[in-house]
């Protein structure tokens, strides 16, 4: 076991892990951070995005023991839900009815979050091509990037 | 899928990381950004009894200028390559291909000097840096060489880095101002290239750069194309008939992507297309 320092979505949380325990597993399993989820379990699909010292990673490709001494923010910590808030681009995909059945929305969420700080003005060329790393089986992408569209829009306003 | 149980050390030197690598020996596996090995583990295609992870050791990242090279640190991520600024302006064609590599996500933890080491034949950043010619610094428990881009690569998977050694940082010579485009031809986005090419000019053109990426088991220079293009005009007509030459010597692989013949056929088209772009036109 290995012992592990680090902050999720704010809070310090401290834990001894195995070696081979994966990011998204300790979100899931040791903290019950279920927001994140597991899609393809192949680092494909992007499902399980989360951001890491606050740039976007793929949680089920990083073990927990990487995350020791950083900064991890889930889909939970975006906005203060308790509140009954969303960050501004869980908004927009409510707006636009950016999902249908909903599990890569998450992944989504995090990564647009993600392509939106690196570049708050994108054309839409550009929200396809940062957004490549995120599957969805539903949507066709057309409302997944309508939303983020949107969300740059809103920024601006 | 996880992996199978192993121990983790995390050295904050390079001396400290050579050491458990000596103690260790072949059980070791050393993890950079670990966008390659982590798959690797989970699907349990490799087993190693530790792992040593590179990613406490500050001095391997980062990009410097050394007079007539840049040297990128082998733990500077994909992300950074692509984006800084002495990569764009001394070596455009590796800030190109780092732009391609996987996706967004994977960029952020994917390292420089991970990449090359794994070698990976259809990995994005063998050929330019072949191309190049850069130099791989790699450090062992005598001290450091430095090891040719044309030696590095020794096979599939297989580099010029010993058992016992580290990629500790890449020197590439300054090809300031010159044109570059990487050309990757994939069947689904985020994939890796079928073919790729790694095209980079000096004016149009003056000298010219190619790389070819999965069109073997390491990367090749189309030196052919390379000896047409010097001097050439960078007109259409002239350009596609040097990179007719592209596939020239090569012995690609045939897959459920693509048999050989068709690769030699991309590498040629593609080639064409990625010098023009190289050189502006």
């Amino acid at each position: 076991m290995t012992k592990i320092e680090l902050t999720v979505d704010g809070a310090a949380v401290s834990d001894d892990v195995e070696p081979r325990m994966l990011l998204v597993q300790y979100l899931r399993e040791k903290l019950g951070k279920t927001g994140t989820v597991i899609g393809c379990d192949t680092s494909n699909c992007g499902a399980c995005t989360v951001h890491l010292d606050g740039t976007s990673v793929k949680s089920c490709n990083v073990l927990a023991v990487q995350a020791n001494g950083r900064t991890v923010t889930t889909i939970e910590g975006l906005a203060d839900t308790a509140e009954g808030e969303l960050h501004p681009v869980q908004e927009s995909f409510r707006e636009c009815h950016g999902l249908q059945c909903g599990f890569c929305t998450p992944g989504m969420i995090m990564q647009a979050v993600d392509l939106l700080g690196e570049n708050p003005n994108p054309t839409e060329e550009e929200v396809r091509l940062g957004m490549e790393g995120n599957l969805c089986r539903c949507t066709g992408y057309h409302n997944i990037v309508k939303s983020v569209l949107h969300a740059a829009e809103g920024a601006k306003a | 899928m996880i992996p199978v149980q192993f121990d983790y050390l995390a050295p904050t030197s390079v001396e400290e990381a050579l050491s458990a690598l000596g103690q260790h020996g072949d059980d070791a596996k050393i993890l950079a950004g670990g966008q390659s090995l982590l798959p690797v583990l989970r699907m349990r295609l490799n087993a190693p009894e530790v792992v040593i992870d590179l990613g406490g050791i500050a001095s391997l990242r980062g990009i410097r200028d050394d007079g007539d090279a840049i040297v990128i640190g082998a733990m500077t991520t994909h992300h950074d390559v692509r984006d800084h600024a002495l990569v764009k302006e001394h070596a455009l064609l590796l800030s190109k291909a780092a732009a391609e590599v996987a996706d967004s996500q994977i960029r952020h933890r994917g390292t420089f000097g991970g990449a090359l080491a794994h070698a990976d034949p259809a990995g994005d950043l063998g050929a330019p840096a072949l191309a190049l010619g850069a130099q791989f610094v790699i450090a062992g428990a005598g001290g450091t060489r430095t090891v040719e881009a044309s030696d590095f690569f020794v096979d599939l998977f297989e580099t010029a880095i010993g058992e016992d050694e580290i990629l500790t940082e890449v020197r590439v010579p300054k090809h300031t101002g010159w044109g570059a485009h990487y050309e990757k031809f994939v069947r689904v986005a985020h994939q890796w290239p079928i073919v790729a090419i790694a095209a980079t000019v000096k004016g149009s053109i003056d000298e010219a750069r190619v790389g070819l990426t999965n069109m073997g088991s390491t990367p090749l220079r189309a030196t052919a194309t390379e000896q047409a293009l010097a001097g050439a005009t960078a007109t259409g007509d002239g350009v596609r008939a040097a990179a007719e030459l592209a596939a020239e010597g090569t012995n690609p692989p045939s897959d459920l992507n693509g048999a050989a013949d068709y690769r030699q056929h991309l590498a040629r088209v593609l080639t064409g297309r990625a010098v023009l772009k190289a050189a502006g036109v």
